[in-house]
């Protein structure tokens, strides 16, 4: 059974997907609203260890990607969702609704992957923080954007969205993004965007395209993010270009840090505790986000390697290993 | 393996490269045929890793011509010129230090691969019968310089010594045709310095190797090279056997300063 380890894990994971799914209506739907966002928070998290943990190119603009996929999936079912259902078998048809929800989820991760592939192939030449101030301003443009597309509504965003997520789009998502990044980083290509990370010049040195492998980082990244912004849309019913500002890439980027750069177990852990803590704190409003920020400070002082980075057998002190270079 | 120069390999001509005013390699002609071992020496800043820095593409001579196997490779990204068969090791140490002994060696034979991306992800029988095959051509490389014991070692937990071999074994895993080493011995004792000059010669033979090395310590370059260049100020000043580069005055000048001469 070893051969399909890998797909067993996957399946198994869509499949506690759909059980938790089946036993959703048990669940105060409060608390199915949180999970909820756990789970579109975990994919988030995961597919930007890819960009920033894994590949080391500090992105900001995980949130405009988000944004493209949470309006073109919203567009998608509010637009041409009247039009298609009804071929699709009606609104009553779960088939039908599911197909296009999944068309929706679809087109707005291609369509995020494809934003990925036009920011990232020329901004990716930038390093460390050069490149998240051009990603940052990459994010902030695609607010504005949507702000200014009456279509769209514009500042007021879109409403009436309907709600298709459930637990099992959710967390079927996240199980795919997880395998995805976890399959990859384990096979000799995969390595190869923790080798651009540690030393480009090295990486170049033993043959490995690092733009090539940055950008595949960046549009990878971008399409996951696009999924989980129109899982997004159709949770929370109605989006407006607020939604997806600076300050959300930047809770995105915390869960990463926090968990630990490229420790995907890690960065699920830290999705799901500060999503479940921000709920908590939703009491003291404002003051939320100086938690945060506080939290942030105090960890890179105590563990700049994030939170959840565990370290098996021995390690050499390094005071015995002299690194000297010439 | 003395054919001498019969099949050229890798042929500088008149390879000049100028930081605005500074003239850092001017006007070199160098050689190196199949299976031979050449030194390049010279003071500091003479310009040895400059020379490297040309031929593995991070540089673009400002005039001047680089071919290997016949093609010019000038112009060429460092990639490319790694997939032509030259491989290096740098003077300061570049692993991957977050990746272990085994995964730095793994991540070199990223241009044999034959799964991409699609591959990882379906993980079907030929991507698995790849990734095991590599594993076991890993772990021979490793045994062949006394890793294999650190195999699940992170590269920045490794003694010196041992980065400096593993550096060797990583570019040896991209199986180049050319070896380029910059200053292997560098921070290593007198044992440590003869382990390494027979390791040089065994990898060599091995794996049919041309090797260019820059070296500091005459004594490693002595021992090993079949040709020695020197480098002073960018200019080649001598080149020759060891015994014509030991009694050649120009390089008694260069080193020791002409009060001696």
């Amino acid at each position: 059974m070893r051969r399909f380890a890998a797909q067993l894990c996957l399946l198994g994971g869509l499949l506690a997907s759909y059980l938790f799914y089946l036993g959703a209506p048990y669940i105060d739907s409060y608390w199915l609203h949180i999970l909820t966002l756990v789970g579109i928070n975990v994919t988030l998290a995961v597919s930007l260890n890819l960009i920033n943990g894994y590949t080391g190119q500090f992105s900001l603009g995980h949130s405009g990607f988000m944004a493209i996929g949470a309006y073109t999936a919203a567009a998608t079912t509010l637009l041409a969702g009247p039009k298609l259902l009804p071929l699709l078998g009606g609104a009553q048809s779960t088939l039908g609704v599911g197909a296009l929800f999944f068309f929706a989820l679809l087109a707005g991760g291609i369509l995020a992957a494809i934003a990925g592939l036009v920011v990232g192939g020329p901004s990716l030449r930038l390093k460390g923080d050069y490149l998240a101030i051009v990603t940052l301003g990459f994010g902030e443009i695609i607010s504005v954007i949507f702000r200014n597309i009456p279509s769209l509504g514009g500042a007021l965003g879109l409403t009436g969205i309907p709600p298709h997520t459930n637990v099992f789009w959710t967390y079927g998502v996240a199980a795919i993004t997880i395998y995805t990044v976890l399959a990859l980083v384990h096979s000799t290509y995969g390595r190869g965007f923790i080798a651009v990370r540690d030393d480009e010049i090295a990486a170049e040195a033993m043959g490995i395209n690092t733009t090539r492998y940055k950008i595949t980082a960046f549009v990878l990244g971008s399409f996951f993010a696009g999924i989980a912004g129109g899982l997004f849309a159709h949770q929370i019913s109605a989006i407006d270009p607020r939604g997806f500002t600076f300050m959300r890439s930047i809770e995105i980027v915390v869960f990463v840090i926090l968990g630990g750069m490229g420790n995907t177990l890690g960065v699920i852990l830290a999705a799901v505790l500060l999503t479940i803590l921000t709920e908590y704190l939703r009491g003291i409003g404002e003051w939320r986000m100086l938690i945060y920020s506080f939290l942030l400070i105090v960890l890179m002082l105590t563990r700049p390697q994030g939170l959840f980075r565990w370290k098996f057998g021995p390690r050499v002190k390094p005071a015995a290993n002299p690194t000297l270079s010439s | 393996m003395s054919s001498g120069a019969s099949n050229l390999l890798l042929e500088l001509r008149g390879c000049t490269i100028r930081f605005g005013g500074l003239t850092a390699v001017s006007a070199l002609d160098l050689h190196i045929g199949e299976g031979e071992l050449i030194g390049l020496i010279g003071p500091n800043g003479a310009g040895k890793t400059t020379v490297f820095n040309l031929i593995t593409g991070v540089y673009q001579p400002t005039e001047g011509e680089i071919s290997f196997a016949g093609k010019s490779i000038v112009g060429s990204k460092p990639y490319h010129i790694t997939e032509h068969g030259i491989a290096r090791t740098f003077q300061n140490i570049r692993l991957f230090p977050s990746l272990s002994v085994f995964d730095n060696v793994r991540v070199a034979f990223h241009l044999h691969l034959l799964s991409g991306l699609s591959h990882a992800l379906v993980r079907g029988k030929n991507f698995l019968r790849e990734e095991s095959a590599i594993a076991e051509e890993v772990m021979s490389l490793l045994q062949i310089f006394r890793l294999d014991g650190h195999a699940n070692t992170e590269a920045k937990n490794l003694p010196y010594g041992d980065q400096r071999r593993l550096e060797i074994v990583r570019a040896l895993a991209t199986k180049p045709k050319l070896l380029l080493l910059d200053e292997p011995a560098a921070g290593m004792n007198p044992t440590e310095k003869v382990d390494l000059m027979n390791l040089i010669r065994h990898v060599q033979d091995k794996f049919k190797l041309s090797v260019l090395l820059v070296e500091h310590d005459m004594k490693v370059v002595m021992g090993t090279c079949q040709r020695i260049a020197v480098l002073d100020y960018g200019q080649k000043i001598a080149e020759g056997a060891p015994d014509e580069i030991r009694s050649n005055l120009k390089v008694i000048e260069a080193y020791l300063g002409d009060a001696h001469a």
